[in-house]
């Protein structure tokens, strides 16, 4: 157990380790970081006094080793734009996306969990096969698109819901039933198969024979072993979600890292770049190392590996 | 006509009918599943309509007439032409951007599936077939791989390379093989034990030959169900750059860009962005189900 844990943190590490490599490649893909961060405007004379100052000259190593250490202390300079520090931009906007992700995540198990047990309670009932058939459009469904039609029905035509911006609720609503859908579609779908599976194995039949109401056959025995596949999906789904929030952030105007990210990338401010892709690198491989801490808990079978 | 020679004939005959006899009962069985030939006629009437784009558009879409500019679906011109899906904001018709938008998505679909699923067929063959370090090392750059939301990452990537049909094809192809790897690793994980390629390796086949001959063919198949499934991704993602403004660049027609422009009008115009998000859903879907169909026709085992 105790190695297990060590060498999945040993892991992490290394993984941001690779990640701050990527995201310092980033400015270095064209050759020259200088001509990226400068305006295009700039003179001979200060593109050289800014090649010396920040150090472009030293050998690739040596730089990227400068910049490793100031991410390791959150220090990615200021950004181009703002003039303040660009990972302090970064965080003070990290918590809008992680309620946004949150939320969404809420929205996806609350509904898909439901929807896939009694998908497969029910199997081949029409109730079974209008689940599936939105789960199948839930997975085709572009975000952006799904988005902008949640918008024309809810704030166009009914003025039901805010359309912008972060604020009470009401604000949460459509964003987050936006970037939840793709991931309510997938659990729904690994929810029903796997219930499907267990449902099926010889326990279940035990249990059903000894006379155990079915009730608690679903709800006991048979969702805490379909579960184990499904914590799995949510660590992974957790990268897309983080990933999606970039786009559902643009379209809601949430005020997030997604958002700030897509602004600079357009403002050509490559530091908040760079803090903003680590910090969200850095958050999914965080969480990913949590769900795999609490899945040795909830599954014993793993601990022994 | 002697005995011998008939006997080549046949012989000769024989394993292109056989092969051509299982080729039909693949594809008996594939029709079988309902969805699955429903993804199936999508995906061949979506490549059908971006092959003869010409053909089937009744407008130039690049074709700008400033005087029909927003007009609703079924708008008919004075010339007595409709425009089936009504015109955008600069007069252009939607449904023949539809139809050349299609283009973009099908090319940067194939040709970044094909870099990627070369790529991650490539690394797990070497990966699982010899691992050690070899395989250590790739895994640990899949783990570095998923870390990073990808959208973002490309959207950075692109911001930096400049927006262009390469540059997209390039980025979402080199950053999407971890999935090809996974699977055809874990296949030849299991391959590698099986007496055929004990044979071969017994017999003193060097190992690229037991790779290309005898792995690769058997690995094939739950590679196509991935790649499969991995272009309706691309497609997605394609658009979702596009739609951000970091896809191919106006004024030739994007299914994302023309969300975008969509966007701007959507309260006196629905149907600038309603259509072209259509034109996706319905596209990833059909190659969807013609995956899950694949999928369980070829290789119920694989879970993806």
């Amino acid at each position: 157990m105790k190695v297990y844990l060590i060498r999945r943190l040993l892991q992490s590490i290394l993984v941001l380790f690779g990640v701050s490599l990527v995201v310092f490649l980033i400015l270095h893909l064209t050759g020259d970081p200088t001509l990226l961060l400068l305006p295009p405007d700039a003179t001979a004379e200060e593109i050289h006094r800014f090649r010396e100052a920040m150090g472009f000259n030293d050998p690739v190593l040596v730089q990227y080793l400068r910049f490793f250490r100031g991410a390791v202390q959150g220090n990615f300079g200021d950004s181009l734009r703002h003039g303040e520090p660009a990972f302090a931009l970064v965080v003070e906007r990290l918590p809008a996306t992680l309620e946004l992700t949150a939320a969404a995540l809420l929205v996806a198990l609350c509904l898909a969990l439901p929807a896939g047990i009694i998908s497969a309670v029910r199997r081949n009932t029409p109730l079974d096969y209008v689940t599936t058939v939105i789960a199948l459009l839930g997975q085709a469904m572009p975000t952006f698109w799904l988005g902008i039609m949640l918008i024309l029905i809810f704030s166009v035509q009914f003025s039901l819901l805010p359309s912008s911006g972060r604020g009470d609720l009401e604000h949460l609503v459509l964003p987050a039933f936006t970037l939840g859908l793709f991931t309510t579609a997938r659990i729904t779908r690994l929810t029903r198969s796997g219930m499907l599976e267990v449902l099926g194995q010889d326990y279940i039949r035990t249990a059903r024979a000894k006379g155990v109401s079915e009730r608690p056959v679903i709800w006991k025995h048979a969702l805490k072993n379909a579960s184990i596949p499904i914590v799995t999906i949510v660590g992974i789904e957790l990268g897309t979600l983080l990933g999606g929030a970039v786009i559902t952030e643009t379209i809601f105007a949430w005020p997030g890292v997604g958002r700030l990210s897509v602004q600079a990338i357009f403002n050509r401010d490559y530091p908040v770049v760079q803090a903003a892709v680590f910090v969200l690198a850095s958050t999914f491989v965080v969480v990913n190392l949590i769900v795999d801490i609490a899945y040795t808990y909830l599954d014993p079978r793993i601990r022994l590996r | 006509m002697d005995h011998q020679e008939a006997a080549e004939s046949l012989v000769l005959v024989r394993p292109r009918r056989e092969a051509e006899r299982e080729w039909l009962s693949f594809l008996t069985r594939l029709a079988r599943r309902r969805t699955a030939l429903f993804g199936l006629v999508v995906v061949v009437v979506v490549m059908l309509v971006a092959l003869f784009a010409p053909w089937f558009s009744p407008f130039d879409p690049l074709e700008q007439e400033i005087t029909q500019r927003l007009r609703a679906p079924g708008w008919q011109d004075a010339s007595g032409r409709v425009h089936v899906l009504g015109t955008d904001h600069l007069g252009r018709d939607i449904l023949a951007r539809i139809i050349h938008g299609s283009r973009i998505a099908l090319v940067v679909g194939f040709a970044a599936v094909a870099i990627s699923g070369v790529l991650g067929m490539a690394i797990g063959l070497v990966s699982g077939y010899f691992g050690g370090r070899i395989d250590d090392l790739f895994m640990r750059l899949a783990d570095i791989q998923l870390a990073f939301p990808f959208i973002l990452l490309a959207i950075a990537v692109i911001g930096v390379l400049g927006p262009s049909l390469q540059n997209i094809i390039i980025v979402i192809g080199v950053s999407s093989w971890v999935v090809y790897a996974r699977v055809v690793r874990g296949e030849v994980l299991s391959l590698r034990e099986r007496e055929f390629v004990q044979a071969a390796v017994a017999l003193g086949s060097q190992d690229w030959r037991v790779l290309l001959r005898h792995v690769l063919p058997s690995a094939f198949t739950p590679w196509l169900v991935v790649a499969t499934l991995d272009m309706a991704r691309v497609i997605v993602v394609e658009s979702a750059l596009s739609f951000l403004g970091l896809g191919v660049q106006p004024p030739t027609p994007t299914w994302g860009g023309m969300l975008a422009d969509g966007r701007v009008y959507l309260s006196t115009a629905w149907w600038l962005a309603t259509f072209p998000g259509l034109a996706i859903l319905v596209t990833v879907l059909g190659i969807n189900l013609l995956g899950d169909g694949l999928r369980d026709t070829l290789d119920p085992r694989l879970k993806l």
